[in-house]
């Protein structure tokens, strides 16, 4: 089963993530700018002359497909990496995927989320 | 004794008009950077426009209407239309030494930059036909007549001995005012005071600060119209007010939290504007406590029209008009004629009655072009209306008004 992890995470903590992932073998992914809040509401910035309310928030979602057996150890990687303990650390939404088809070669499904020293060859390399 | 260009004299006045003009991309790039992204081009293209406008205009009978032969102290003659007879020969009325189609030149810069000045008052919403129209009438209707008052020979304020040394009634509280009445007239933006309307380009701005410093030695010292003691007194005071706004702007921000750099890019145009009327006339210290007075001023105006939730958007009024309002003060108090002989002495120098001849100007000019743009705007919006559609204000003036995006 193929799921989709949504992390909605600080700006300054996307390096941090995305090293978690690449250490334990998650080599895909992308990432894209959003603005919202949750619990944090909005910050206060300086202006000419007072101050200004700013409620949407620049954050970034990190996405990433992969097999339903590599979610618990991708959302503990996220989890660990992107903390710090203030309101506005983010959420993660895990949904349900269809179908995940490699563009290059037309590989599709398992075929196509592989790459090289990834999580499933290492897990399989320490089984074998 | 027949009067003689001067090589010196006239290096330095071309320079001064090239530096005026840089002011008007400098003053589009301040606006442009404080306006929403999706309005970007437009508010440039509001500065912008009338490098080409008045460019065009005060050569076929601007320069007339300010300079000309005077009719009853009122208006200037037709005798200079077409810039007919203003030629390489200094104009003795005005100044010796350069020739009259330098003069004619360097004050249509002035003429360029006070009409952009007023459009901070009416970014992201004003329709730019009506725009259009409205800144060729104003600038025959206001700025010339103004400008006639002040500066040209025969006019009736400078007969009455009111001093001026480089714009204060004539740009600064013209263009504040007339920004005032017009921002009454077309309204608010939509979802003013409600919906983010954040700064999208901060760096814009400041970069647009840097060149209307620089420029605005230009503007000042310029206005010497000669190479001499008068312009490096008036470049050293219009340095120092700048430097003193910008550092008490500092302060004030940083009671509001932190120090904005837009707080301080503010604060030193404040200085600028502030000083102008009086460059020629006081002297450094007493430029010190015309931009340390000016900064608190033009914050707690700022502060005032906010409370009142007026959508005057840039602030023209509490930035120009207020400021320069003291400033010409400032001039009926410590002018004195051992920075400028050609001058007179202010309140602190033995003077008292040139405050009361300051005050008149500034009355005069706050009425005139208050009242002229109120009936303009108001004349304008039952015609053709001063707005766009609210659809069109809603994607950005950009897209609407000139069908271009900003950052593709």
């Amino acid at each position: 089963m193929l799921k989709k992890v949504e992390a909605i995470i600080r700006e300054d903590k996307v390096n941090d993530v995305i090293d978690a992932l690449k250490e334990i073998g998650i080599m895909g992914l992308n990432t894209f700018e959003v603005r919202g809040h949750g619990r944090q509401g909005g910050v206060q910035l300086v202006g000419r002359a007072g101050t200004y309310q700013v409620n949407m928030l620049p954050k970034i979602q990190v996405n990433i497909v992969l097999s339903e057996r590599n979610l618990e150890p991708a959302i503990e990687a996220i989890l660990k990496s992107a903390h710090t303990g203030e309101p506005g650390d983010g959420l993660i939404f895990v949904t349900p995927v269809q179908e995940v088809i490699r563009i290059r070669t037309r590989e599709r499904g398992q075929d196509a989320m592989m790459y090289p020293g990834d999580i499933d060859e290492r897990k399989k390399q320490s089984a074998g | 004794m027949a009067p003689q260009i001067n090589t010196g004299d006239t290096a330095w006045i071309l320079v001064s008009c090239a530096l005026v003009l840089l002011m008007t991309p400098g003053l589009a790039f301040f606006y442009g950077g404080m306006v929403r992204r999706k309005n970007v081009l437009s508010t440039l293209t509001l500065s912008y426009i009338f490098m080409a406008l008045i460019g065009v205009q005060w050569v076929a009978y601007g320069y007339s209407l300010s300079f000309g032969s005077s009719i009853g102290g009122l208006i200037g003659g037709l005798n200079f239309i077409g810039f007919q007879g203003v030629d390489a020969s200094p104009n003795p009325d005005y100044a010796k030494t350069i020739p009259q189609g330098l003069f004619a030149a360097f004050q249509m810069m002035f003429a360029v930059i006070t009409p952009a000045l007023i459009t901070g008052a009416f970014v992201e919403r004003v329709r730019f036909k009506s725009f259009l129209l409205f800144s060729l009438i104003w600038a025959t209707l206001v700025y010339d007549p103004l400008c006639h008052w002040v500066w040209g020979q025969g006019g009736w304020l400078k007969n009455m001995g009111v001093l001026d040394f480089a714009g204060g009634t004539v740009v600064h509280i013209a263009a504040g005012f007339s920004a005032l009445a017009f921002s009454l007239v077309i309204g608010p933006r939509k979802g003013f005071g409600t919906a983010p309307m954040e700064p999208n380009n901060i760096p814009l701005t400041v970069l647009g600060t840097g060149l209307l410093w620089v420029g605005w030695f230009g503007f000042n010292a310029g206005s010497a119209l000669a190479a001499n003691g008068v312009a490096v007194n008036a470049l050293l005071t219009t340095n120092t007010s700048a430097a003193t706004a910008g550092l008490v702007w500092m302060v004030l921000s940083w009671l509001d939290g932190r120090p904005s750099t837009l707080g301080i890019a503010t604060g030193m145009v404040v200085g600028l504007a502030a000083v102008t009327p009086a460059s020629g006339f006081i002297t450094p210290m007493a430029s010190m406590v015309v931009g340390a007075v000016a900064a608190p001023l033009s914050y707690y105006a700022i502060r005032f029209r906010d409370r009142r939730k007026l959508d005057e958007s840039l602030d023209v009024w509490a930035c120009h008009g207020i400021s320069s309002t003291w400033g010409m003060i400032a001039a009926g108090l410590f002018a004195t004629v051992s920075v400028n002989s050609d001058g007179v002495n202010g309140l602190f120098f033995g003077n008292p009655a040139q405050l009361g001849i300051q005050l008149l100007g500034i009355a005069v000019t706050m009425v005139y072009s208050f009242t002229v743009t109120y009936v303009l705007a108001k004349a304008l919006n039952a015609s053709i209306g001063l707005r766009v559609q609210p659809m069109e204000e809603e994607v950005g003036l950009d897209i609407s008004s000139h069908g271009e995006r900003s950052y593709s």
